[in-house]
């Protein structure tokens, strides 16, 4: 089964006062994003500013997390990585993490199934031709694009409709950008409900629902789609260097 | 000395000796190949391993009348279940330290396991017949090669060719390749790795065991076999590369080939030639000859 279009505006993300700490340092200071099924929000940001940590504390991947993290409806707080995947997470990390002593196909085979209805091994390939072609390569002779799209691809196999994204577009040529673009309009319009952390403001403007400026592990705005004209210049302000 | 003076039949003799312990060689660095990936620890406990494997299928012999075949399943599972128990009380513990602590952490039961044995058992070797079915041999021209002796390098490398298609060919191996090079984004895809982590200890240490059930009717049987022959398998390791199974398994055969052939050339040096390879290697290669540079 496809992931349908979601009517009813249930909750699939709901993260309350979290924070999160790598050994002794303390990352996020008390992170509120919310999230309904079929929406895309983007986490905007300088680096640093914990939005990363983000992606990585709902999944667990931090020395330590406290607030709350409802994943579905399920508190996850306390729950190890692995079981948090199964609720129905695809997790995409900022360096793509392409198995380099796994084949193409066994990379994009790696993932266990968390649920029913993810793609099969064609639709992915017809998604991604690059990846069909290069199917037998060892996962890092790909090139940067290649090994995002096997990212991409990886977590969409296995039935998770709750993706977190993670600088997807970083490093790679406007072609292949514009092709990612074309991608998670796809997703979206499949319904699947999508973080996106992103530095190409441009690329993450038409496709997001809304926009949380992450600054020093805060959310210190939040944009809405309508909102984005009026508030261009506010979010220049944050985003700038 | 002369090399070309040398019979052929000492020189094919000698390797075939050399292939027996090299397929030994392998079966053990194979293990500690696999523990290394996932635990990242030099499982010093190795030698006790493969020690206790021999000592089980003796005591089971002489207590209970287990016969050598059933010792070959049981004993390894026997090791393989003190292994598991041994990673979750112990090392599971040690996960998040520096590695180094794992390492003293074996070595230290490798001494306790060795220490309660010579107790109960003495130092002096036990002779253990090995299975009646396998009695005599053939006569190959340049040697009389014992049957046993021939089961061993077949099962040795049964074990070596199992192991790896396991690792390389199968969705369990892939989740280990994966969980030795980031088993973090493996948690986050929603594999158990802890669970996975205990397995490969688990299964590092019943390949020791069965290595030491092969081994039980070629030496005698002590608490002490152990720590004799795992010095050459760390050895062994460095020279095929940290972690690197198919390293492990072609340099644990050659290494026993390359002894063989000294004891040709240079008895003397037999004992010390894979030291000296180790050497060089480490010199010219670091990272080992299987093993990828950091």
């Amino acid at each position: 089964m496809q992931p349908e279009l979601y009517a009813s505006p249930d909750e699939d993300l709901r993260i309350t006062d979290l924070h999160a700490f790598y050994g002794e340092s303390h990352i996020l200071h008390g992170i509120d994003i919310s999230l309904c099924r079929g929406e895309l929000v983007t986490l905007l940001g300088r680096n640093g500013a914990g939005r990363t940590t983000t992606l990585r504390a709902i999944m667990g991947l931090v020395s330590r997390r406290t607030g709350s993290i409802m994943v579905k409806g399920q508190e996850t707080i306390a729950m190890p990585t692995h079981r948090i995947a199964h609720l129905g997470i695809g997790y995409c990390p900022e360096e793509r993490g392409i198995y380099s002593s796994l084949s193409v196909e066994e990379n994009l085979l790696l993932p266990p199934k968390v649920a029913s209805g993810g793609l099969t091994v064609e639709q992915l390939y017809e998604m991604f031709p690059n990846l069909a072609e290069r199917r037998n390569s060892r996962g890092t002779q790909l090139s940067g694009g290649e090994q995002q799209m096997l990212a991409m691809a990886r977590i969409l196999r296995t039935g998770a409709d709750l993706l977190l994204l993670d600088e997807i577009t970083e490093g790679l040529a406007p072609v292949i950008v514009e092709r990612l673009g074309e991608v998670l309009t796809r997703l979206k319009g499949m319904g699947y409900t999508i973080v996106l952390v992103e530095q190409n403001f441009h690329f993450a403007a038409p496709l997001a629902d809304r926009h949380y400026v992450v600054e020093h592990g805060h959310v210190v705005e939040t944009v809405l789609k309508e909102e984005l004209k009026a508030k261009t210049d506010l979010l220049n302000s944050y985003l700038s260097v | 000395m002369d090399i070309f003076s040398i019979s052929p039949q000492v020189l094919l003799g000698q390797l075939l000796l050399g292939l027996i312990n090299g397929s030994l060689y392998a079966v053990l660095s194979l293990g500690l190949a696999i523990i290394f990936g996932l635990l990242n620890i030099v499982n010093f406990t190795h030698g006790a391993q493969y020690m206790l494997g021999a000592v089980l299928a003796w005591a089971g012999l002489n207590y209970l009348g287990m016969n050598y075949w059933l010792a070959l399943i049981f004993a390894p599972l026997m090791v393989g279940a003190i292994g598991i128990i041994i990673e979750r009380t112990m090392l599971r513990r040690l996960a998040n330290v520096d590695h180094l602590y794992g390492l003293l952490l074996t070595f230290g039961l490798a001494l306790i396991i060795e220490g309660l044995l010579v107790r109960m058992l003495g130092v002096t070797g036990q002779p253990y017949a090995g299975p009646p079915e396998l009695k005599g041999g053939m006569n190959l021209g340049f040697m009389f090669l014992p049957y046993y002796r021939a089961w061993v390098v077949v099962a040795s490398l049964a074990a070596c060719l199992g192991a790896w298609l396991l690792i390389e060919r199968t969705k369990i191996g892939a989740y280990l390749r994966a969980s030795t090079e980031n088993p973090n984004l493996l948690k986050a895809f929603g594999i158990n790795v802890p669970l996975l982590v205990t397995l490969a200890y688990g299964f590092g240490a019943a390949l020791a065991g069965f290595a030491g059930v092969l081994a039980a009717p070629l030496f005698q049987v002590s608490p002490l076999m152990g720590s004799n022959l795992i010095i050459v398998v760390f050895a062994v390791v460095v020279i095929g590369g940290m972690g690197s199974i198919l390293g492990s398994i072609v340099t644990g055969l050659s290494m026993g080939l390359i002894e063989g052939l000294t004891k040709v050339v240079y008895p003397e040096a037999s004992s010390t030639v894979v030291f000296v390879v180790m050497a060089i290697v480490l010199l010219v290669r670091p990272a080992g000859l299987f093993g990828k540079a950091a």
